[in-house]
């Protein structure tokens, strides 16, 4: 079998007194396709942001590759992990958010060429051709000096995937990304994460409620309910075979409208 | 005779009062650099890891704000030497700069974290997801964005302050209020003499406001297309 990429082993998070994450065990191989789905508040976002180091696990592991990202080995003793250490383990992870959080003082371009200049240290050219193609292939080649308040949604949207693939992550996190959209510009987000998922280089884990959408490009659903995972498995066994009757209810609310 | 408007007197005091200028623009200028400088400190001082020393510093910063800067003058050029052994003396145009640069510094340092305050949350969470250092994250994504929209209240503030600058002549800064003042108790004419020093405020300070007007519109329209 092969290593997982991702590994959270038995997370609890909470906020205040409320306990969103009740012991999560979930190991993501490399280049799978994971869909999170589950209702509102029991916790999905919160589980891919504490991987993209967003938010700190209460308790529990999580490791990328073989790596602890909240904790590291300080004279043989686990400690807190420092900015140094997030630092060195998140440049695996991306990540597109609900909001997209495109810069707004850079157009197209320059927000897709600034991280991999400033962070990964690749020359400016190279950068240049990275973004290029990651645009061409999100369908904006045309709007490079754009700036994001000049985009629809769902360009601003195809922009922040753009700008989050030319890092070349290995772990890719969707946070809900067409949930801010109008209906209309849903389609041609969805259309570039079909593209993304095919091309299957990347573990891709989707936080979503377009469930016809995640049965249809993961490989893997997982249905999060009350802070625990309650299903886990291929899409075919999780909506044919279940017998959770709290997923069976999830599920028909999406169905019947 | 005084009382009536001469311009025979206006035509002699212009030239005397006006060698004050360059004290009174030097004296705005050095104070607002110090300002904006100071600003920051008092940033830096209120996000400190420890919740007493911001506390402590917010407090300070309120009372510093919630006095007369004449008052802060005065302290600062008669009182502070007379204190045991931190009392230093300074010369007027020194304690000037200090007791108007550090009162206008809590009202820019107000303006720096207003402006930080206005970055959006996701932008921090981006810089964080794509990696970047904590000094680029400040310099290529939250400074660019927190510093533009401050410039006009900086410019109101820098305004405020040149009018403000004439309080340095109780402590003996012989600015263009200062030498209109010896112009007048020299020869008794005062009305020629101050409203030179009115006049000279309003040339200056008039220009100032329409570029900082101009600035604005230029930061409100600042993100639209590059290639209309």
């Amino acid at each position: 079998m092969t290593e997982p990429i991702v590994s959270f082993q038995d997370v609890h998070k909470s906020f205040g007194d409320i306990d969103v994450l009740k012991g999560i065990n979930l190991d993501i191989k490399p280049a799978e396709k994971v869909a999170l789905i589950g209702p509102s508040g029991s916790g999905k976002t919160t589980v891919i942001r504490m991987l993209m180091t967003l938010e700190e696990p209460t308790s529990g592991d999580i490791y990328v590759q073989d790596q602890n990202l909240w904790k590291m080995k300080k004279k043989d003793k686990w400690v807190r992990a420092n900015e140094k250490h997030l630092r060195s383990v998140r440049g695996d992870i991306g990540m597109v958010f609900q909001h997209f959080n495109l810069f707004p003082h850079m157009t197209v371009l320059e927000n897709c060429m600034s991280a991999p200049i400033h962070v990964q240290k690749v020359s400016k050219k190279e950068a240049k051709e990275r973004s290029l193609e990651m645009l061409k292939k999100v369908g904006l080649g045309d709007r490079l000096d754009n700036f994001p308040s000049q985009l629809s949604g769902g360009q601003k949207q195809r922009v922040a995937m753009a700008r989050a693939l030319v890092m070349r992550p290995k772990v890719m996190l969707f946070d809900e990304v067409t949930s801010a959209l109008d209906p209309e510009l849903v389609g041609e987000v969805l259309e570039v994460i079909r593209n993304i998922a095919e091309e299957g280089e990347m573990a891709m884990i989707l936080v979503t409620h377009e469930m016809d959408f995640a049965l249809d490009v993961a490989d893997r659903v997982i249905f999060l309910d009350d802070g625990v995972i309650a299903e886990n498995g291929t899409p075919k066994d999780v909506i044919e075979h279940s017998q959770n009757e709290r997923l069976q209810s999830f599920l028909h609310r999406f169905r019947s409208n | 005779m005084s009382g009536n408007w001469s311009w025979e007197i206006f035509m002699d005091a212009l030239p005397y009062v006006s060698k004050g200028l360059g004290i009174t623009v030097g004296l705005t200028l050095s104070c607002f650099l110090f300002a904006l400088v100071f600003g920051f400190v008092w940033l830096l001082l209120r996000n400190t890891p420890f919740r007493i020393i911001n506390w402590f510093f917010t407090w300070v910063m309120e009372f510093i704000r919630s006095t007369p800067p004449l008052v802060q003058l005065f302290f600062i050029f008669f009182a502070w030497p007379a204190l045991p052994v931190i009392g230093v003396s300074l010369s007027p145009f020194v304690a000037a700069i200090l007791g108007l640069g550090v009162h206008f510094s809590t009202y820019v340092g107000e303006v720096y974290r207003s402006g930080i305050e206005s970055v959006d949350s996701g932008q921090w969470e981006a810089a964080k997801a794509l990696n970047y250092s904590a000094k680029d994250k400040w310099f290529k994504i939250i400074l660019p964005q927190a510093i533009p929209p401050t410039i006009p209240m900086l410019g109101n503030y820098f305004i405020i302050l040149f009018k403000e600058v004439p309080l340095a002549s109780t402590i003996g800064v012989v600015g263009i209020l200062q030498l209109a003042q010896n112009y007048g108790s020299k020869t008794f004419n005062y009305l020629e003499p101050l409203t030179i020093v009115a006049i000279l405020f309003l040339i200056l300070s008039y220009p100032s406001a329409l570029l900082i007007k101009k600035l604005e519109l230029k930061m409100n329209r600042r993100f639209e297309k590059k290639d209309a």
